[in-house]
């Protein structure tokens, strides 16, 4: 199985607040609020670190969950939040991007 | 050989920032003077100076798209029943539009929030008033109650609007001003401005209560109630911003109410 890496979307604004992650999307404003696991996969998402790495350190030490179904699952969410313009997604490292929001 | 067109000007200031508004056609120039009363300033100072040209009617589409562009430093902004463009950099613009105040009354609300967006203040659907020197919003959304809320009020307040909310931020607060814009109440506001102390949201039910609301929720519902149409990420990143520096400042809290004047015996 490829390895699929991600990097936060740098278009939109983004902010988090008492545990809340709320991510707006800077072309047509919809806001949207993440659960915990995609809260955890956007801020690990460095471009850098594979998204196999992000569930095993990240995801299966949170939640009790089969490493391999967890990966499934975080694959299906990491693509949802691409198709939403939060997250890029690529089988490649993606490299830093400058300005991203807070 | 030439034809000179005489043009007149009306400004109108709301907010603080005035605009001129230059028409070649004086009942459309009278038509401004009645729709603004209150708003209309003698001074010839402006920050924004719009030429109006008006078309032949059109048949109004209730389902037609606002839509807020900016290329290169131009403002398009387009509805079925106007076409306006703003240059901030030259502090002009054009509108075409029918004879109505509605378009007009479009392009100032979509011109003042793209301003107050820089500026770290918003337009918001809410109705405000000012009681005991101090302004209270109440948002929401179509039938929440800002109407209702409006016309309950007790003579010792000041109506700033029962439908669109102007907020600037100043220091370390912020100031609601009174609009034109108005609501089912069709009552312009009072062309004033005081420090702003609360925001409610506002819910009907059964009885009076105020109940406190997380930051999360506040700052959700003040996002879902901004006047706010541009297709700019740097515009959007700064109102986004903007809603939670305002939750960080300003109280807001739950208003459930009952239609009756009873409610702002809790407000003041």
């Amino acid at each position: 199985m490829s390895k699929l890496y991600l990097t936060r979307n740098p278009k939109v604004a983004a902010r988090s607040l008492d545990g809340e992650m709320m991510i707006m999307s800077g072309k047509d404003s919809t806001l949207f609020t993440l659960n915990k696991t995609a809260t955890i996969l956007w801020q690990a998402a460095d471009g850098a670190t594979p998204l196999d790495e992000i569930v095993d350190r990240k995801i299966c030490t949170e939640f009790e969950v089969e490493p391999a179904e967890a990966l499934k699952d975080a694959e299906t969410l990491a693509r949802e939040l691409a198709s939403h313009e939060i997250l890029q997604i690529s089988e490649q490292p993606i490299p830093r991007n400058s300005g991203e929001s807070r | 050989m030439t034809t000179e067109v005489d043009r007149s000007s009306v400004v109108i200031e709301i907010g603080g920032m005035p605009v001129r508004v230059n028409t070649s056609d004086p009942a459309f120039s009278r038509l401004l003077e009645d729709r603004y009363c209150g708003y209309v300033t003698s001074s010839d100072e402006a920050e924004i100076s719009f030429d109006v040209e008006l078309t032949a009617p059109v048949a109004p589409d209730p389902d037609a798209d606002v839509r807020v562009t900016n290329v290169n430093g131009r403002w398009t902004l387009t509805r079925g029943d106007f076409h306006a463009e703003w240059e901030p950099a030259a502090r002009t613009g054009r509108i075409r539009q029918t004879a109505n105040p509605y378009s007009i009354d479009a392009v100032l609300r979509i011109i003042h929030s793209l301003v107050l967006a820089r500026q770290g203040g918003f337009l918001l659907h809410s109705a405000s008033a000012i009681r005991n020197g101090k302004a209270f919003l109440f948002a929401g959304v179509s039938e929440a109650g800002k109407t209702t809320i409006s016309r309950l009020a007790p003579p010792d307040t000041t109506l700033l609007t029962d439908e669109i909310s102007y907020v600037r931020k100043q220091g370390d607060g912020y100031v609601a001003f009174g609009t034109p814009f108005t609501g089912e109440l069709a009552k312009l506001g009072e062309n004033v401005s005081a420090p702003i102390k609360a925001l409610y949201l506002l819910a009907k039910g059964t009885e009076n209560r105020i109940e406190p609301v997380a930051p999360g929720e506040a700052t959700r519902s003040l996002l879902a109630n901004l006047l706010f149409f541009a297709e700019d990420e740097e515009l959007v990143q700064a109102i986004f911003h903007s809603a939670f520096e305002f939750v960080s400042r300003v109280p807001v809290s739950r208003l459930t109410f009952f239609p009756d004047a009873r409610v702002w015996e809790l407000i003041g």
